[in-house]
Parts: structure tokens; sequence; C-alpha cells
């Protein structure tokens, strides 16, 4: 197991990887996205309650998932950053951070949008509400804290702690609106019953959420190549690449 | 013990102290995070008398009554248990209507009756086509009451 997480982690084994990732990924992509969207605005019927308005489940659900799974993402590669010292793990929690926050800032706009014609105001102070802004502060604080030390080592490990400590908010956003009466309403799907949503608008829904999630991978995939080529300049693999 | 033994030793430690007092936390501050009271929480008296608080409910069938003159409207407020009447002026969200969860901000008055400053609708978790939800409610009007 630890052989295999060095092998992954040398940088020139995980360059080639990922470049025959990425293209599949991309595909996948773009397919589900496409397919997903057509699903959602077009062919999936209005809902009973909310008509067109619930559309925007496309978008904010998948992009709430994200803001969870991305953070947890962030919280295990600073785990490997702190106890492996591993640089790809670096990397991704990097990587992961403005990704995830794109992500959350989407979730949080795209609810404040549907918010005004559903609930009948932007924004309230709910549980729901409250912790998935506190997501966001504590993606924004990794950026900043990582990005303020002169030495990326001491960043890395100084943002991997707080990414460590900010993931006991990820069972509080999931749970809230469970725990607490809030106004968002509670899981329609990730509960253990039958998903209450119609089939007819959980196809798409589903296709949304694998193209959010393959579109993580690629632009992740993408950075993480960018941050080797930076940090592996002086390495010959990377000077024979680029063709001197 | 190796260093990253250690390392892993630490961080479980620290973690599992964060959770502790995070949930120790937020089980002081249970009421504060509630974000509204149940219509039986304001009969009970739990809710506050000074201040203005958020009552959450179903609206109760046949309870609404619209002003003619103004926008002034009252409606009651129900958990299947107990029973409030809200008194508003405004403009209510379009999703408001008999049988659907709404949220009402305001201030309780002496006479048991809710001044509210601000009404917001509550959707469920249900998504579907209105056929179905037609459908559904024919079969069993039962099923729909449950989940409004």
């Amino acid at each position: 197991m630890y052989r295999w997480i060095q092998q992954f982690g040398s940088p020139k084994y995980f360059y080639d990887i990922s470049l025959v990732v990425s293209k599949w990924i991309g595909v996948i992509c773009l397919i589900c996205f496409i397919a997903g969207l057509y699903g959602g605005l077009v062919i999936a019927p209005p809902d009973y309650q909310q008509g067109d308005s619930y559309r925007i489940i496309y978008i904010h659900v998948p992009a709430s998932w994200m803001s969870l799974f991305v953070y947890m993402i962030l919280a295990i590669s600073g785990a490997i950053t702190l106890i492996w010292r591993i640089k790809i793990a670096d990397f991704v929690a990097r990587s992961s951070a403005i990704i995830g926050a794109s992500f959350t800032f989407l979730a949080l706009a795209t609810g404040a949008i549907w918010g005004k014609p559903m609930w009948g105001t932007y924004w309230v102070w709910d549980a729901r509400l409250t912790s998935e802004l506190i997501l966001l502060f504590l993606y924004l604080g990794y950026i900043a804290l990582q990005s303020s030390f002169e030495d990326r080592r001491v960043g890395a490990r100084a943002g991997a702690i707080l990414a460590l400590i900010g993931v006991i908010n990820i069972p509080i956003i999931h749970y809230s609106v469970e725990w607490w009466s809030t106004l968002h309403q509670g899981p329609t799907i990730s509960k253990l019953d039958a998903p209450s949503i119609h089939y007819s608008m959980l196809i798409p829904l589903l296709l949304m959420a694998i193209a959010y999630k393959t579109f993580y991978i690629y632009t992740l995939l993408i950075n993480i190549r960018s941050e080797i080529i930076e940090s592996e300049y002086n390495a010959t693999w990377v000077k024979k690449m680029i063709g001197d | 013990m190796s260093p990253r033994k250690k390392r892993i030793f630490v961080i479980c430690i620290v973690l599992s102290g964060i959770t502790i007092s995070v949930a120790l936390i937020l089980t002081a501050f249970e009421k504060n995070l509630m974000y509204f009271y149940s219509p039986t929480e304001v009969a009970n008296g739990s809710a506050p008398e000074v201040r203005d608080f958020r009552i959450g409910g179903i609206v109760l069938k046949d309870s609404v009554k619209r002003n003619v003159d103004n926008l002034k409207v009252s409606f009651v407020l129900t958990d299947t248990v107990s029973e409030i009447e809200v008194q508003y002026e405004g403009i209510l969200p379009d999703l408001f209507r008999e049988g659907q969860g709404i949220v009402a901000n305001g201030k309780l008055q002496s006479n048991n009756i809710f001044i509210a400053k601000q009404v917001l609708a509550k959707h469920d978790e249900n998504y579907m086509p209105p056929e179905v939800a037609e459908a559904l409610e024919k079969a069993n009007s039962h099923f729909m009451e449950q989940y409004k």
C-alpha cells in the first residue's frame, strides 16, 4: 500500500497517467453535461409545486454536493500532506481549494436565486445556509493561509491543519436540515429511503452530478499538471518533454 | 513510535477533541440554531414573549381570510397538534396557499395572535410532475396530507 502511494506520488508517473485519464474524463463530462442539461431543462416535466422554477436544482444540487465532496478531498490530501509528506497531495489540495470554493459559491448563488421566487427571500440565517457559508469561508481561509507563507512546505502544512479542523463542518452541513428546523427543505436523495423525486427528474440530475464530478477531476488534473511542471522544471523528464 | 505514527496519533487526538467541543457547543446552542418554533412550542410557552421569533407550520385549510381593501391577511398555522392565528400585511410568496408549509417572522401578542412582519414559504423535498401529484392525490388524499 505504502509503495503504491509512493509510486503514485512520483510526479512523472502521475503526469503521464493524468494525460490519458484527462482525455476520457473530459469526454464523459461533456456528454453528461449536454445530456443532463437537455434532460433537465427540456425533457423533464415541471414540478407539481414549483412549476419551472425547480429546474435550478440541475445547477444548484450538484454544485452543493461537490462543495462537500471537494472539501473531503481537500481534508484527506491535507492529512496525507501532514502524515506522509507527499508532494502530489499538496498539489491536489491547492487545486481543489479553488475549484471547491467555486462550487460553494455557485451553490450559494443559485440557492439565493431560487430562494427569492420560492421562499420569498434571497437569504435566511438558517442552519443549512449558514453552515454552507462557513464552508465558503473555510475554502477562502485555506487559500489565503497556504499562500501566505514564503516556504511552500510550511504553507502546505498550515493549510492542511486548517482543512482538517474544518472537516467538522461537513457533517453539520449534511445533517443541518435534520438536526434543526430550517427553511431549507430536507434531503431528497441522500436518505435511507427511496428518493422523493420522480425518475424523469432524477435521471438528468444524476447525469449533471456525473458531469460536475468529472469536470472537477478534469480541471483538477490540469491544475496538478501545471503544478508538477512548475515544481519539477529542473528535472530531466520535464526538460525532455518541453523539448529544449 | 515512529514520527509518522506519532503524526497520525496527534491528528486523531486533535480531530476527536474538536469534534467533541463542537458537539458540546452545538448542543448548548440548540435553541438558537432552531430556525423556527412550532405552534405547539408556542402554545407551551417555550417561545420568547418579549422579542421577535419565527414560527413554522402548515396553513390550515379554509383558514385564510383576505381583506378586500388592503393587503391584510389572516390565517391559522398548525402542526396538527396546536394552532395559532397569524396576521400579516404585505405581499405573500407565490407558494403561499392552504396546506403549504410556511415560516412567519414576528411577535406574539398577549391575545395569542401572532403579528407577522415577514412570511416565507417552505417548499418540501418532493419533486414530481403535476400529473403524478394529481394521481397521487386522487388515489390517496391522505398521502399528500402528510407530505404537505
